[in-house]
């Protein structure tokens, strides 16, 4: 029995309807730093990055059906490469990216080779093992002096560029939106094409898939290393978004959240990525504001009320909503031809 | 000339309630205070959420008697799970949302490391909070930071202080966890023996990803060691404690107050094999029979039953959750009306032979400008197989 519903993916068509979505979205969010607070950037550049981890996560599990309970290791590395180049060696925040990329498409590259053996629940533990060491690894003694053990690393903000009358937190977001879209962009390109196809398939049907020629174990490696790449890289951002990183931050519930996230956000989409970010940033907060004594008690509430009302996820639902509402309107005006 | 005397008089009258005009820093009106905290209520240290919930029992007292100097205070503790990351949120939205005048009692060693600059940056006063690490105390570095548990070097220095005065011929073995708790004990120590540090002839640690320290154990006990003190979290103090038992070792036993719980600790170990084991107290035992003699655990006693209802009674988080409380209302009174930041602070480290109602008699909160350490007397206990009793003077670990 497969561990993940078989959704086709969302279509990703270049529609004018579409790219005009995109355009008013992306000028919605740059027009928010200069009207909201600083805190209120600050936890809307803490959604983008999440959104751009869930981005990666879903390649791997919404789109080519590897469930991956252990990203969070990969965001813990991605975060890593980043202060430790920055605190040891002075390398500037922007340079730590594709640092942080390249070091994770490694780890989840060679992480993908053994994992072409293992499927469903296996897979999921062996990846869940990796979250559960992480944490325990970068407090290991012969590491200490890179990872600052327990204590882990401080590093410092990045001012805006000279000459840019932006604060601290307002260049941080339009950095982290630059970058984030520029791997929503990468990642619709990657999707919606052959590649995409052939991830589907190999989800949907392995064996119909590898006799139609597809190359199953270089697929399957290389989504386990993308996926992992856009997960560091938000590691990275994360890091210098929080100015530290310590083996506390990376604990096993991380990963397990970021499953939460893209399933509550839609399997197999990727603006799912952007629902499933706030689902992750926002809901923790207004669970604590209900309730001190069982927080998670409220997180498992909601969570279980949008299972049963959004199966599939808020990004499935919502265009289903926007019809129904649509055809409602139309039959009361009686005059529409969808009457 | 009386004349001018009376100018004088006069200039002085007008002048005087000018100085004590109120002045109010941000989060304070003539009605309220605002305080904030982050505090684990879920995650892996969920189980010190108690401390966050007794407290606000403790400002619901306070400001059902009136507030302090007639403001109510405004508690908001929220949760970060433990997660470092999270406590920056939290922390920058009591800051910059919720427009706090200080932060208490934040918990956690990582968690206040992520935001120790942050808060200095801002100039937002960090006080008592809720961790032992010696680097809380630095104010020439981070003069917005304090710490409230005694700082482990300082009851490090106690059982340095201890074993000269008791045994000044002793070979000293240290068990520790390879971590900054475990190495400020082992800095604190090797401080309080001074030049008599060659007494400790074996240092041996262990890593919290070590399934046991029975190893290590039993390596100490092959230096010929005849006191041992045993830096350990509770897990693996507990595992020492029975081995050291059962390896027929009697060394004299000094273990951190962090692992003194009995049934924590002591209880899993075997408590025939913790007898005799010395820890530094400074809260007065809820359990202890002579307790509820103390004036202060009388009160202590009816605020439980009044305001925090319901709670384990022989909980000791709940007297350190209002032994803290406690200080933070003595340091806002003393700010009087002039509730800025920098008075906080100000006050905060002007704390002058401080006893708290809850702490154990003839302890005292003593803070400068130079020295945020709030505690430097602690009270050595023995354990007699049911619980912590005090012995001898008070030590002091300054």
């Amino acid at each position: 029995m497969p561990l993940l519903p078989k959704i086709a993916p969302a279509p990703l068509e270049p529609t004018l309807g579409r790219a005009a979505m995109v355009v008013l979205l992306l000028a919605v969010l740059c027009v928010l730093p200069f009207v909201l607070s600083d805190y209120r950037t600050f936890q809307l550049t803490q959604a983008v990055i999440y959104a751009v981890v869930l981005l990666g996560l879903n390649i791997l599990t919404g789109y080519n059906g590897q469930i991956s309970l252990g990203h969070g290791a990969f965001f813990a590395i991605g975060a890593y490469t980043a202060a430790i180049l920055m605190d040891r060696w002075g390398v500037p925040y922007w340079a730590t990216l594709p640092a942080a990329g390249a070091v994770c498409f490694c780890f989840g590259f060679a992480f993908g080779l053994p994992a072409l053996r293992l499927q469903g629940h296996y897979l999921a533990l062996a990846t869940f093992a990796l979250a559960v060491a992480t944490p325990q690894i970068l407090k290991y003694r012969k590491l200490e002096d890179f990872t600052g053990g327990v204590q882990g690393i401080v590093i410092m903000k990045p001012d805006a560029p000279a000459g840019l009358p932006l604060s601290q937190d307002q260049w941080l977001y339009l950095f982290t939106l630059a970058v984030a879209a520029l791997l929503f962009l990468a990642a619709w390109n990657l999707l919606r094409g052959r590649v995409g196809r052939a991830l589907v398939a190999l989800r949907d049907h392995p064996l119909a898939a590898e006799s139609m020629g597809i190359n199953g174990s270089l697929y399957k490696t290389t989504a386990f290393g993308v996926s992992a790449l856009y997960t560091g890289v938000g590691g990275a951002l994360g890091a210098i978004a929080v100015q530290f990183v310590a083996p506390d931050s990376f604990l096993p519930f991380l990963s397990i959240s970021f499953l939460v996230g893209i399933t509550v956000g839609g399997l197999a989409t990727v603006s799912g990525a952007l629902w499933g970010a706030l689902f992750i940033v926002y809901l923790p907060n207004w669970a604590d504001e209900i309730s001190k004594s069982a927080p998670w008690a409220i997180y498992g509430a909601i969570l279980l009320v949008l299972v049963y009302l959004m199966p599939g996820g808020v990004a499935w639902m919502l265009p289903r909503a926007w019809a129904l509402v649509l055809r409602r309107i139309r039959s009361r005006g009686g005059a529409g031809p969808g009457a | 000339m009386i004349r001018i005397l009376a100018l004088a008089v006069a200039a002085l009258a007008t002048a005087l309630p000018a100085h004590a005009q109120k002045k109010y820093g941000p989060g304070v009106s003539d009605a309220e205070i605002r305080i904030g905290q982050t505090m684990p209520y879920s995650g892996p240290a969920s189980a010190y959420g108690v401390i966050g919930k007794s407290q606000k029992a403790f400002f619901d007292m306070v400001n059902e008697q009136g507030g302090i100097n007639g403001r109510k205070i405004n508690f908001i503790s929220l949760d970060d799970g433990y997660n470092p990351a999270r406590t920056v949120e939290q922390t920058r939205r009591l800051v910059e949302q919720e427009n706090v005048l200080l932060l208490f009692q934040s918990l956690g060693t990582p968690t206040n490391s992520a935001i120790h600059k942050y808060v200095n940056a801002r100039k937002v006063p960090h006080v008592l909070i809720a961790t032992g690490a010696s680097k809380w105390a630095d104010p020439k570095n981070y003069p917005w930071t304090m710490g409230f548990n005694p700082s482990y070097q300082v009851e490090a220095r106690i059982y340095a202080q201890h074993i000269l005065k008791t045994a000044p011929n002793a070979k000293i073995a240290v068990l520790y966890q390879n971590d900054d708790f475990g190495k400020d004990y082992v800095v604190g120590l090797k401080s309080g023996l001074g030049a008599k540090a060659s007494m400790i002839v074996r240092e041996v640690s262990y890593e919290v990803s070590d399934p046991t320290v029975d190893s290590q154990v039993v390596d100490l006990r092959g230096s010929g060691a005849d006191v041992l003190l045993t830096f350990a979290t509770p897990k693996f103090a507990a595992q020492a404690i029975r081995k050291v038992g059962d390896l027929g070792w009697k060394p004299t036993h000094y273990l951190t107050v962090v692992s003194a719980s009995v049934g924590a600790v002591l209880q899993p170990a075997g408590l025939d094999k913790a007898t005799g084991l010395i820890t530094a107290l400074y809260l007065v035992d809820p359990t202890d029979p002579e307790a509820s003699k103390l004036a202060g655990m009388k009160a202590w006693g009816e605020w439980m039953q009044k305001y925090n209802k319901g709670a384990d009674p022989n909980d000791q988080f709940h007297v350190n959750a209002y032994a803290a409380a406690w200080l933070l209302t003595e340091i806002l009174k003393a700010c009087g009306d002039d509730l800025t930041r920098e008075n906080v602070m100000k006050q905060a480290a002007s704390l002058k032979d401080v006893q708290i109602p809850v702490v154990i008699p003839g302890i005292r909160v003593n803070t400068t400008a130079s020295d945020f350490a709030t505690f430097g007397e602690m009270q050595l206990g023995r354990f007699d197989g049911k619980r912590w009793v005090p012995f001898g003077e008070l030590l002091s670990g300054r």
